[in-house]
């Protein structure tokens, strides 16, 4: 066992880096690209995972405790339960669309601008 | 799946079943041969070199991710129980959302080989990567015990064998088999496994769907009113309520199963890892955005598969597809859409399918041995045992031991429980994946505060409490379907546990926490976000 007063931390290859490396996380924290490339990230990931927890947890509740609504036919055997499910691809395929649409105009540009600085100043 | 599959499919094709068995161990041990040769370093092992395409990759993901439970399971689930099979596939499918959202590019960014490096990137090492490690491999070995069962049985039905014997013989065959994958061919062989099996199964449900189409004319409601009819149910058949929430304990068992299908997904290490094997985030996306249109459509078709066998092939009581509790109503309706028993086509098609089963069962337990295997490997031995002194050639050696140990015990254990009703292993494995795993990541991403006593007591506390309440549940007691029928300790009424282990593993996260006094990890936040959400100082691909 190691010496209980001097505990490992960080993951292996992470604290192979140079101090200077972490500083350079730190520096780059603080720009301003970087709080903006975060407030996009977060701006578009939570809302949109409280909204789809939300339109998947409404249909597992309908499927509980709406089922006179579910049963009405929309049209020929089709259903409300089997729209309301097929939705759920649909919304699934729709978010999964407008999320990698996001990431590529409004979160890459930036990233990859941040990744050429700490490339340049760590010398990597 | 249950244990009760003894009516063997027709065996008047078991010649061509075997010879296209056959030819999948033959393709599937060349790649591995292939591979073996190519895989060098650490990187070459653990992630397949990192230099799969967000396509090749979307293919794995989908490949380790559709098991022979949800291709013969869902189809089966919906030929027996009409609009509540397809419950199921709607929470696998909306899950990869919050591994698309939250999880995949993060991960990809700041880890290296296993879900522990994530976690324990601003954390003390010693006793989170225990945790994730233990986590890792007890998620791993719920998945891998139920898909060897499925196997002996699932093999046993396709090729019309009956003996006990025989299908002790077929999990040791399969199990030395996902030895070989895993041993041999690593990351980058298991990869190669799971891209050819899920092109295999893309194509099989494809072509079966079309068939099933065709003779419904394209119109789904005609599908759905002939199933409806046939299944003897009337209307009710494509209504809810035919499977789950019968009484109160029944719906919220239902709301329980919900929650941790969508929040298992991207707590499954086995799914995690594969993020890994791309050169960079927007790759890892890529396969995330692949996964999703693939395993979507797949579902989709199941559906199709599902009423067409209810629609087609007999499934009322002592029907192959009601004997087999449903896993022999694809195989079944290939066979139907093909020309029926007897004909060329039909035995070919049925030949067809099965195989399409057996390489899914192959690739989806050479996954979760690779998973366990680096868990043990690089968390418990170089991380936690060799304090990262390890060299890595002695890591290696150590996962293809682990790959073989994990194997071994994998067979010994599979051939005692294939008399018992394990079906709920599944289940719980998402389970403690969405109670133990994903709380952790997410606080470890997202909570500058996180630390290492957060993380330990989120990963034992979701998973001791869901492992508890599935123990004290009516899958382990107290009814005719437990696992011990005679014994009488079910106190939870439940049979899945994440509504309660999911919000219980999540709030040992915050005690942890706060009665924590450690600082380290808060002054590590800003590095770990500025890695992962712009991948600077990221694995970068190997070049060979």
């Amino acid at each position: 066992m190691a010496d209980r007063s001097t505990p490992v931390y960080g993951s292996g290859e992470a604290d192979r880096l140079p101090a200077h490396d972490h500083e350079v996380y730190d520096t780059i924290a603080k720009e301003s690209d970087f709080v903006e490339l975060n407030r996009r990230y977060r701006n578009f990931a939570f809302p949109a995972t409280i909204a789809f927890m939300s339109w998947y947890i409404l249909y597992i509740v309908c499927n509980n405790w709406a089922r006179d609504f579910m049963d009405i036919k929309v049209v020929g055997n089709i259903n409300v339960a089997l729209v309301f499910g097929l939705l759920q691809f649909v919304s699934t395929f729709a978010i999964a669309y407008f999320y990698a649409r996001h990431a590529r105009k409004s979160l890459d540009p930036l990233a990859s601008k941040l990744r050429d600085e700490f490339d340049r100043e760590t010398g990597r | 799946m249950s244990a009760a599959m003894l009516v063997p499919l027709a065996t008047g094709n078991r010649t061509l079943t075997i010879a296209l068995f056959l030819a999948v161990v033959a393709v599937t041990l060349y790649i591995t041969f292939w591979a073996s040769r190519q895989s060098k370093t650490a990187a070459d092992y653990y992630a397949g070199g990192r230099s799969f395409s967000g396509f090749q990759n979307g293919l794995a993901v989908s490949g380790d991710y559709m098991s022979a439970a949800s291709f013969l399971g869902i189809s089966g689930a919906i030929a027996l129980y009409g609009y509540d099979g397809f419950l199921y596939s709607i929470g696998f499918l909306v899950a990869w959302l919050v591994a698309l959202l939250l999880i995949a590019e993060l991960l990809r960014n700041s880890g290296r080989y296993t879900m522990a490096d994530q976690l324990a990137y601003r954390m003390r090492q010693t006793p989170v990567r225990t945790a994730a490690a233990t986590s890792t491999i007890v998620v791993s070995i719920f998945y891998l015990l139920a898909q060897m069962v499925g196997a002996g049985a699932l093999v046993g039905l396709l090729l019309g064998v009956t003996s006990p014997g025989l299908k002790n013989l077929v999990i040791v065959l399969v199990g030395v088999l996902m030895i070989i994958y895993v041993t041999f061919g690593g990351m980058k062989g298991t990869t190669w496994v799971q891209i050819v099996k899920a092109v295999m199964l893309m194509v099989g449900t494809v072509l079966i769907t079309f068939l099933v189409l065709v003779e419904f004319g394209f119109n789904l409601s005609d599908l759905l009113g002939t199933a409806a009819e046939k299944s003897g149910k009337g209307e009710a058949f494509l209504q809810p309520g035919q499977l789950y929430g019968k009484d109160l304990a029944g719906k919220f068992d239902f709301l329980s199963l919900g929650l941790a299908l969508v929040l298992g997904t991207a707590g499954l290490p086995h799914i995690l890892i594969r993020f890994y094997t791309t050169p960079t985030a927007q790759a890892a996306r890529k396969s995330v955005l692949w996964a999703i249109g693939l395993i979507g459509s797949f579902y989709l078709m199941t559906l199709v598969l599902g009423f067409g066998a209810a629609a087609l092939v007999p499934t009322g009581d002592g029907s192959q597809i009601k004997t087999s509790a449903g896993n022999a109503a694809s195989p079944l309706l290939a066979q139907a859409v093909g020309g029926g028993e007897g004909t060329l086509g039909g035995s070919v098609l049925l030949a067809l399918i099965s195989a399409v089963a057996f390489a899914t069962i192959l690739a989806v337990v050479a996954g979760l041995t690779l998973t366990s295997a680096s868990s043990v490997a690089h968390d418990l031995y170089a991380n936690v045992f060799k304090k990262g002194q390890a060299s890595e050639r002695s890591e290696l050696i150590v996962a293809r031991i682990a790959a073989f140990g994990i194997g071994a015990v994998a067979i010994l254990l599979a051939i005692p429980a294939q008399r018992l009703n394990i079906a709920f292993l599944v289940a719980l494995a998402f389970a403690v994946a969405a109670s133990a795993n994903l709380p952790a990541l997410l606080y470890n991403l997202f909570w500058k505060r996180f630390n290492t006593m957060g993380a330990t007591f989120s990963i034992y506390g979701g998973l001791i409490m869901a492992v508890l309440l599935v123990t004290f549940s009516p899958v382990v007691s107290g009814t005719p379907m437990s696992l011990f029928p005679n014994a009488d300790f079910d106190w939870f009424p439940l049979r899945n546990p994440g509504l309660i282990s999911i919000p219980f593993g999540f709030l040992c996260g915050i005690v942890g926490t706060l009665i924590s006094k450690e600082t380290h990890p808060a002054e590590r936040y800003d590095e770990l976000s500025v890695r992962s959400l712009t991948g600077a100082g990221a694995e970068k691909a190997v070049v060979h």
